[in-house]
């Protein structure tokens, strides 16, 4: 037995005996990345609010961004035992050697959000993560289900270049129109994922198709750059919403409030609540040893002006996004 | 006809129309205004005002790179200016939006100066410092969330309109008038050069060297703060995450592209607007022109290489003998 070993051992014996015997309740670690979005800021609340729900102690640590200081959340979980820990990688390599650290303790990891490298497959228990193919598609269907048969133009704003999300939403969407010979991407740039550059982007497409006329829906990767889009669109003279569709991705709250004023018509959700599936996984495989599929996929839900948008916004405004 | 063209400058304007021409051809309604809702509407007057940010924090960087200096900080500036007006917005009245935002600018500049002038740090180091912190203080003013605002007088700094015009093009030329009277108007151009060119030599010939370093790095503070709060007006938002995001780099970008040696000694205020604006009708250009956005940086690169080469004098020296070589064979 190593040193470090031996310390870690004792350390964890320390702390079983000086664990109260709530037997119930159990503890997990979440090695969250940082506040790198509101998105994220959102699935740390939600996280919060879904463990309280089932008496679950769940203690968070925020790792700036860091990989290094995720790492160090992780054996700092290992040494005080939890029952399992969620980890929310922020990059998709070099976790082998903390998650064997993990596996050798019989503490099981729960990925959130994203998915790590394939050699580490084996060292967690299940990925819980949305399909951003999917997230695409749904948004495709929804357009293609609400054009019917009139022939209709449609701009793209696609996320960062190079970005997997992007190119995976860009993806599921086309395969979704492609069944559709009157869907047609006119044009597709990048907006960067942001509301400035969308709506600059936006802009010049409206100069680019006649004023746009012959635009007739929009198609955002994310919805920030649908709200930068509608400003473009609204200061052109054009109405979003009604004479230009507007389909984007994420549920971010101020997709909710343009779609309460009848400025946009659909979102696809990409829900904040990754801990609740990975929670309730966690429970099953403690109490009935049940194992869970090696990725549970969230839902991806479309959100219309008909699901009371105004409601969902007073929801989500709080929850830091 | 060409000799009566301003010599300092030609490269500039020859690139700029060049680079209209082009996006003529990608673009053919690239010339087209008409008005929408009292405010002229066209893709001219989109480079004019997606334009703004990068030409107001140009007219900041050109004076702080005429002393030899350079600002990295001015994007991170623009993002804690943004997310302090977008925060105030909807509780207090214009005049304490803007005097807050303009007044952490200010301080932003005094920072930056003072490491510079007073503690004599090299500049790219002693303004990195800001560019790396900013954008963590705008994130804290924020907590990491896109603070929104209905305000209709900031909406208005960022989608109004004075006679047809944008008012942050209005507010770009009022800065532009402004800065270009007090430098040139007085001797404090001149100053300004002097300390670029040698500073000792200047400072022994009484020159306020290090007053000057100080007051380019405010007032480039001040212009980067105006930056920062017609962006957030723009979006009706501050995003502390992507406001001003490698803007600093564009900026210089202008200054360079303007013609104003990274050496200090000479600058140009209007050749670096200009730049400001040849960076935009490029970048219009692209997004008009519908190539896969897999393009856009490589052909930025390309053409920014084009127009600094154009301004090299042993690169049109080159030109030049090729021409009398062509003319002599034939």
């Amino acid at each position: 037995m190593t040193p470090k070993a031996l310390f870690a051992a004792s350390a964890m014996a320390a702390l079983l005996l000086a664990l109260p015997a709530s037997a119930g309740q159990l503890t997990i670690g979440f090695s969250q990345i940082g506040s790198e979005s509101g998105w994220r800021a959102a699935e740390t609340s939600v996280s919060k609010q879904e463990a309280a729900k089932r008496q679950v102690n769940l203690k968070i640590a925020d790792a700036q961004q860091k990989q290094e200081n995720q790492i160090k959340a992780i054996r700092s979980f290992i040494a005080q035992n939890v029952d399992a820990i969620f980890l929310a990688p922020v990059v998709s390599t070099g976790w082998d050697s903390v998650l064997k650290e993990a596996k050798e303790a019989k503490i099981p990891v729960v990925l959130l959000d994203r998915d790590i490298d394939p050699s580490g497959k084996e060292l967690y228990l299940t990925a819980v993560t949305s399909d951003s193919v999917h997230e695409g598609a749904v948004a495709g269907d929804w357009l293609a289900k609400t054009v019917g048969n009139k022939a209709c133009n449609i701009v793209e704003l696609q996320g960062t270049v190079g970005a997997s999300v992007a190119a995976n939403r860009k993806k599921g969407f086309d395969t979704a129109i492609a069944k559709h010979a009157n869907l047609k991407v006119v044009r597709s740039q990048t907006g960067d994922f942001t509301r400035a550059k969308g709506k600059e982007v936006m802009e010049s497409f409206i100069k680019a198709e006649g004023g746009g006329k012959s635009i007739c829906a929009v198609y955002a990767h994310n919805d920030d750059m649908m709200v930068g889009a509608i400003q473009a669109m609204k200061e052109a003279g054009l109405k979003p919403g009604k004479e230009i569709l507007t389909v984007s991705i994420d549920a971010v709250p101020d997709i909710f409030k343009a779609m309460a004023a009848g400025e946009a018509n659909a979102t696809v959700e990409l829900t904040p609540n990754m801990a609740g599936p990975a929670l309730d996984a966690i429970a099953a495989f403690k109490d009935k040893g049940t194992v869970p599929p090696k990725w549970i996929q969230t839902e991806s839900k479309l959100y219309t002006a008909a699901d009371d948008p105004q409601k969902i916004y007073d929801s989500k405004k709080g929850l830091g996004y | 006809m060409i000799a009566l063209l301003p010599r300092r400058g030609l490269a500039q304007i020859l690139a700029l129309i060049v680079i209209l021409a082009v996006d003529r051809v990608v673009s053919p309604q690239f010339f087209d205004l008409r008005l929408q809702d009292g405010r002229l509407f066209g893709s001219l007057i989109d480079v004019l005002n997606r334009g703004t940010p990068v030409a107001l924090l140009s007219l900041g960087m050109v004076l702080v790179i005429a002393t030899r200096g350079i600002d990295l900080s001015v994007g991170a500036v623009m993002a804690i200016c943004g997310a302090i007006a977008a925060s105030l917005a909807d509780s207090h009245g214009l005049p304490v939006v803007l005097a807050a935002a303009l007044g952490a600018g200010l301080v932003c500049g005094l920072w930056n100066g003072f490491l510079v002038a007073v503690l004599g740090m090299q500049p790219i180091v002693a303004t990195l410092i800001l560019m790396v912190a900013g954008r963590g203080i705008a994130q804290l003013i924020t907590e990491g969330r896109i603070v929104t605002f209905s305000s209709p007088d900031l909406v208005w700094l960022g989608n109004g309109s004075v006679l047809g015009l944008p008012v942050p093009v209005v507010i770009a030329l009022g800065m532009l008038i402004l800065t270009g009277a007090v430098v040139r108007g007085s001797a404090l151009g001149l100053l300004i050069e002097a300390t670029g060119g040698n500073a000792r030599a200047s400072e022994l010939a009484g020159v306020g060297t290090r007053a000057m370093i100080l007051a380019v790095y405010v007032w480039c503070g001040v212009c980067a703060a105006l930056a920062g709060v017609i962006a957030a007006a723009d979006i009706m938002g501050a995003d502390a995450n992507n406001a001003g995001l490698w803007l600093e780099l564009d900026a210089i970008l202008a200054v360079v592209i303007g013609g104003t040696s990274l050496f200090g000694g000479r600058f140009s205020l209007v050749l670096a607007v200009l730049g400001a604006l040849i960076i935009q009708t490029m970048n219009t250009g692209i997004l008009l022109s519908g190539y896969p956005p897999e393009f856009n940086l490589l052909v930025k690169a390309v053409v920014v290489l084009a127009v600094l080469l154009l301004q090299s004098p042993k690169f049109s020296g080159l030109a030049g003998i090729a021409a009398r070589l062509r003319r002599t064979k034939a």
